[in-house]
């Protein structure tokens, strides 16, 4: 595996990352055709560090995150070189301490808050499960906790939230209650899975100002998931794009944006609107990620490349350092943005 | 071709008119707020005008909650409005015998925003896509066939897909369907909601592709209907922004786009996250959300989360009047 400029930071500091993935499979299935969901996943999250992942649906951006704080259950088998957090290995831990790290140290926010609140509780009743459960806050002192929490969140009149069922509550608002009951045992990590994408424009930015302001406060490490890249391009310092359950691209911001090595990774904003302005027609990437069954021999992207070249269709590239990060392409993209066999 | 076998819609149109002109339109709810509280009203569209012509396209944004969805219910005759006027080519159709709206309907046809949702799980996508022809025409079934395969390829689908159920295609082949079907019976206008927010970007990127390219070939108008601004952008002639069941600003894309004056456009526009650097507007941050239907704020619907707002916003609704180039809702829009 060629080091790159990241891998560089991690091979020296070594247990300085807080979350350092390495070689991450992810299977589904058994017998003689296996699913790799993930296939030789790195991804490494220093303290205070925002990390974008993007992708398309089906390109394995979930599937990572559940694996790495081990909520893939059988028949979902994960292996990996490394799968560390905090310096501390999550693979050999025991599921009685991994518990105590998942939901407090690291801790996960969803895309569709409404429907990962419990419909049957009160809002302040959920949140004082976490605390109970967590930080064995319990009485006056867990409910002062809770309040200051909803504060943080920039819950309007808090006190009246607290006894409010979920439908209740407007998106952005349950999108507030899942922040303060992420960051209720004031998380090194949070993992946001599209937290946003249910949401308005406008209610989005105000979200994505907290989540930012959040981190900030509690120099908390932020893995951003999401579809939307002009959302990651406002926010994070470092991009990672996946295909296919592949890291095909990753590179600190703005130089994805501006100088894509990967054609994925071009193809993509290309086929956003703002990037075609005054044009007539978007440039769109023909057809979908191939699945289960279609999964091509070579390079996973040669289907749908608009530089294929033979080689493509028969050897798989690795991922190799590029300028300032990694791509994993036979041609990598030269700054003005053409393959380099010319 | 077609349109000698649908019936045709009662009064002649010039190519020039409008296919649709709404003025004032209204749909007010009537909801109930508990047993012994008698009912309350709900306005969730508030005289709404516009006109739109053969070709074109007018795009409606708003959050939700804005009223957007209610006007498609009211554009494609799923509903009747409880106020103001609609013309569908050239009809009025308050007051238009049922006879008269059926032969309507087939000229007004929708898209929605979940293809995994609006299409009939247990049809093949031949018998979906050949079911508005034979409801509205009188074609064989080996003509309804032929149309159906001809759309199929028109759309991006193989002829292989004609007997294949909605399950077996992915979030943008469904969505071709849907198209595909809002299409069979050459309709002069399509009203789509939210088309393309379920969809990736790259798979967004073909199907407006397939919007533009549709309305090229067909001369079908569109009102479409989105939160995204930058799609907006690509697909418009003209916009509408709606705030709580009204209009706050409507008029040219490119005037709109260039120089958003009401601070709701503007609010929006500068939400919308962008990729470079220079594209990003100053943040006008908005506070809270749409306040609730069930008690609406006096005055300018805005006001409780406008950041200029004055005490005559609080008092007296703004009405929509002509200000460079467009129509703006805002008492205060000669001053920010």
């Amino acid at each position: 595996m060629p080091t790159t400029h990241t891998l560089d930071i991690a091979n020296a500091g070594g247990s300085s990352m807080l979350l350092d993935i390495k070689n991450l499979d992810v299977t589904f299935g058994a017998g003689d055709n296996p699913f790799r969901a993930v296939a030789g996943v790195d991804l490494q999250v220093a303290p205070g560090e925002i990390v974008g992942i993007v992708g398309e649906s089906g390109s394995g951006k979930s599937v990572t995150m559940l694996a790495a704080m081990g909520l893939i259950d059988a028949p979902g088998r994960v292996t990996a070189d490394r799968l560390s957090f905090a310096g501390r290995d999550l693979l050999t831990m025991k599921p009685r301490e991994k518990r105590a790290i998942v939901g407090a140290e690291i801790s996960m926010i969803f895309q569709d808050a409404q429907t990962s609140l419990n419909p049957a509780y009160a809002v302040g009743d959920q949140l004082l499960e976490t605390l109970a459960e967590h930080q064995n806050l319990k009485g006056a002192a867990a409910r002062a906790r809770v309040l200051e929490l909803l504060e943080q969140v920039e819950i309007p009149d808090a006190k009246s939230r607290l006894s409010a069922y979920p439908h209740q509550l407007s998106g952005g608002m349950s999108q507030r209650v899942m922040i303060a009951m992420a960051i209720a045992c004031n998380p090194k990590l949070l993992i946001a899975d599209e937290p946003t994408t249910a949401l308005d424009v406008t209610v989005q930015a105000q979200i994505m100002e907290l989540l930012v302001n959040l981190q900030r406060q509690n120099n908390m490490g932020l893995i951003l998931i999401t579809h939307d890249l002009a959302v990651v391009a406002e926010v994070a310092q470092r991009v990672v794009v996946m295909y296919a359950g592949e890291v095909v691209e990753q590179s600190p911001v703005p130089d994805i944006f501006n100088t894509p090595r990967h054609p994925y990774t071009q193809a993509l904003l290309c086929s956003i609107p703002e990037h075609s302005k005054g044009a007539e027609r978007l440039a769109t990437l023909s057809g979908v990620v191939p699945g289960r069954y279609d999964r091509p021999k070579g390079c996973l992207l040669s289907p749908r490349c608009p530089y294929v070249q033979p080689v493509c269709h028969n050897e798989h590239p690795l991922l190799e350092a590029t300028h300032r990060g990694s791509a994993r392409c036979f041609f990598a993209l030269d700054d003005a943005g053409r393959p380099s066999h010319g | 071709m077609v349109d000698q076998l649908l019936p045709t819609p009662p009064v002649a149109t010039t190519p020039e008119a409008p296919v649709m002109i709404a003025r004032a339109l209204s749909r007010h709810y009537s909801v109930s707020r508990g047993l012994f509280k008698g009912h309350a009203m709900v306005k969730a569209l508030n005289d709404v005008s516009f006109e739109l012509a053969r070709g074109r396209t007018l795009a409606v944004v708003g959050e939700s909650g804005s009223g957007k969805s209610t006007l498609a219910r009211q554009l494609t005759l799923i509903e009747e409005p409880s106020g103001g006027s609609l013309q569908i080519g050239g009809v009025e159709i308050a007051g238009a015998s049922r006879a008269e709206l059926r032969a309507l309907r087939p000229t007004v046809q929708m898209v929605f925003q979940n293809p995994y949702a609006s299409l009939n799980p247990r049809k093949q996508v031949g018998a979906m896509l050949a079911e508005p022809l034979r409801l509205n025409t009188t074609l064989s079934a080996a003509e309804r066939e032929e149309r159906v395969r001809a759309m199929l390829a028109k759309v991006g689908l193989r002829p292989e897909h004609y007997q294949r159920y909605p399950h077996m295609f992915s979030g943008g082949q469904r969505q071709r369907i849907a198209v595909a079907r809002a299409m069979m019976l050459q309709p002069r206008t399509v009203v789509a909601d939210e088309p393309t927010s379920a969809l990736d970007v790259s798979i967004q990127a073909q199907i407006l592709n397939l919007f533009m390219d549709l309305q090229d070939e067909l001369g079908t108008a569109y009102v479409f209907i989105s939160h995204n601004l930058a799609v907006v952008e690509h697909v418009a002639d003209e916009v509408m922004v709606m705030y709580f069941g009204s209009t706050v600003e409507y008029g040219d894309k490119a005037a709109v786009f260039e120089r958003p004056l009401h601070p709701y456009t503007r609010a929006l526009m500068s939400a919308t996250p962008a990729i470079h650097k220079e594209d990003r507007q100053i943040k006008l941050k908005l506070v809270g959300e749409l306040p609730s239907p069930l008690n609406p704020p006096t005055g300018c619907a805005f006001h409780t989360r406008c950041p200029f707002a004055a005490e005559r916003c609080r008092a007296e609704v703004p009405v929509l009047r002509p200000f460079e180039g467009r129509l703006v809702a805002c008492h205060r829009v000669e001053e920010i």
